[in-house]
């Protein structure tokens, strides 16, 4: 799987709180993507292009278990996050609704707005003209994330 | 082979040697979801058509939003309390915090539980494996009864000695929380050892807040123990004697520091309740600290007791009416302020809870403050008005 997007950079301990707050989990999902970042970036939701990309600091998507967070995301049209580490519920989330999630040192170095180009299978991001590996994620995982998801994964199999 | 409490259990429920870093698969004792994200568990478990594994193992809470006060949520209770009756899953409509719930109704020692609720890692209190998931998880679990997990790497902590007067259990999960930091834990069992000086309800608080350090699970050594020479990542000693009030400090879990550092804030609200500190051992600390005394004119002090049996308990014991002549607000018991549900904030107001989180926006206006301490320590607030310390209250 090939990813080509622009990039939305964020700092580390990025919570669901931030990413959605509760009092909006229960809103039709179009509603709620709305407010998607809104306690760090109102104009977020709006700024997002089908096929951009998230790259964060560390312990992306911390706090609750909610998988709203990652849908919302998918729902914007965001087609990777690349972090410095992630929250283990939301890269568990965010791997059962299709979304690839990537650990890597590359968001010091990638800018807001860049454009940038992700080899999932290798585990590779190029930015600007530089590579930067990340980690790959295991064969299983690909799967699910190459079926849009582990609903549509259990269907096949 | 020398095995963690973790290691243990999810060795039990994979039916093989279950040892950090390996991917089992385990079978689930106990599944847990709520009106937060019980819509999302129900419509992916309709996509795979498939029965319920095993309705009597699965219990639904209506605890988020309960009772309803925009139309979203009415819609969200009336699907989850039609797809409770179609499976003759149990419903707990308006009961209570979900996690508190669960407690006193099904966990039991030694078995694996999940919920679609981070804080379903309170219930290693009580010697579980329980840990959050997500709710296409949920929905998985609710078909096969199974889930695979990545068996944790454990951090072991111990405490000795016992608490000081005015400090509590509460303090020492703060105190915790400061020194390894809101990724301190990511993907780790945090394995507590047995202590005399911390009962259930303590041990549930420490639990609870287990995965705001990023821990997969916080569990208590109690039925099921480690063997000497188990593996730890790191070993940690923690003397309870010597600790003091904590405040967790905007906008993140870990910005912990001694009361003493924040003391005087100014505080509009103060809230006592939640899956972390809502039990009637806390309502005993609060009522001592406002029997005979006045919260203060510019402060709202919110009480939401963990469960409708927590309310019965505090209405027996006379600590209701000490509640409400101190001028608090009784709530029903729900998850309430913790997450924004009730008790929202206005910018530029701060709030200081017994509850878990103080994220950025996560009560109302994303400039408001959130800070988080102990029942004590939040009740003496309430009453000055201001951050206070409950050793210097008088």
């Amino acid at each position: 799987m090939k990813i080509v997007g622009n990039t939305h950079k964020f700092g580390d301990n990025i919570d669901t709180d931030v990413i959605i707050p509760a009092r909006y989990l229960v809103m039709p999902l179009a509603e709620q993507a709305k407010h998607a970042m809104e306690p760090i970036d109102a104009a977020f939701a709006k700024s997002v292009k089908h096929g951009d990309v998230i790259v964060a600091g560390k312990n992306f998507g911390c706090g609750s278990s909610r998988e709203q967070a990652p849908l919302v995301l998918k729902h914007l049209g965001i087609s990777a996050i690349v972090a410095k580490s992630f929250a283990r519920i939301f890269y568990r989330n965010a791997i059962n609704l299709g979304i690839p999630v990537l650990e890597s040192d590359a968001p010091d170095a990638i800018e807001e707005g860049a454009r940038v180009e992700i080899d999932v299978a290798k585990g590779e991001i190029t930015a600007s003209g530089k590579r930067y590996g990340c980690t790959a994620l295991p064969q299983f995982l690909q799967e699910i994330i190459n079926d849009g998801g582990l609903i549509a994964h259990l269907k096949k199999i | 082979m020398k095995r963690t409490v973790t290691e243990k259990i999810l060795s039990r429920a994979s039916g093989r040697d279950a040892l950090a870093g390996s991917i089992v698969e385990a079978r689930v004792d106990f599944l847990m979801t709520n009106d937060a994200v019980g819509e999302l568990v129900v419509r992916a478990f309709e996509q795979l058509h498939k029965p319920v594994w095993d309705a009597r193992k699965t219990a639904i809470m209506i605890d988020h939003f309960f009772p309803a006060s925009t139309e979203d949520a009415a819609r969200v209770h009336a699907l989850l309390r039609a797809f409770a009756a179609k499976h003759g899953i149990a419903l707990h409509d308006g009961e209570g915090v979900c996690h508190q719930i669960m407690v006193e109704r099904y966990v039991k020692p030694g078995m694996v539980v999940v919920g679609t609720d981070s804080h379903t890692c309170t219930y290693g209190a009580l010697g579980a494996f329980a840990t959050g998931i997500g709710s296409t998880e949920a929905a998985g679990v609710l078909a096969t009864g199974a889930l695979w997990f990545k068996v944790p790497e454990s951090i072991r902590v111990n405490f000795s000695g016992a608490l000081p007067q005015h400090v509590h259990a509460k303090d020492a999960v703060l105190h915790l929380l400061g020194t390894l930091k809101a990724d301190g834990a990511i993907y780790k069992a945090l394995e507590f050892g047995d202590c005399k000086a911390l009962g259930i309800a303590e041990r549930m608080t420490v639990c609870n807040m287990a995965i705001e350090a990023g821990a997969k699970n916080g569990i208590f050594e109690g039925k099921t123990s480690a063997d000497s020479g188990a593996e730890y990542e790191r070993v940690m000693g923690i003397a309870l004697g010597s600790l003091e009030p904590q405040v967790a400090c905007p906008y993140s879990v870990d910005n912990v520091k001694p009361v003493a550092e924040v003391a005087g804030t100014r505080i509009e609200q103060a809230f006592a309740g939640s899956c972390t500190n809502g039990r009637i051992e806390d309502l005993r600390v609060i009522a001592k600290v406002l029997k005979g005394r006045r919260v203060a004119k510019h402060v709202r002090f919110l009480i939401a007791p963990a469960s409708r049996s927590v309310l019965g308990a505090a209405l027996d014991e006379g600590l209701i009416r000490t509640f409400l002549d101190a001028g608090a607000v009784m709530l029903n018991p729900n998850c309430s302020a913790c997450f924004g549900g009730q008790g929202m904030l206005a910018a530029g107001e701060a709030c200081i809870g017994t509850h878990n989180r103080n994220f950025r926006g996560r009560m109302g206006h994303k400039d408001a403050k959130i800070y988080l301490a102990s029942p004590e320590t939040v009740a003496a607030s309430a009453v000055k008005g201001e951050i206070t310390d409950p050793r210097k209250f008088r």
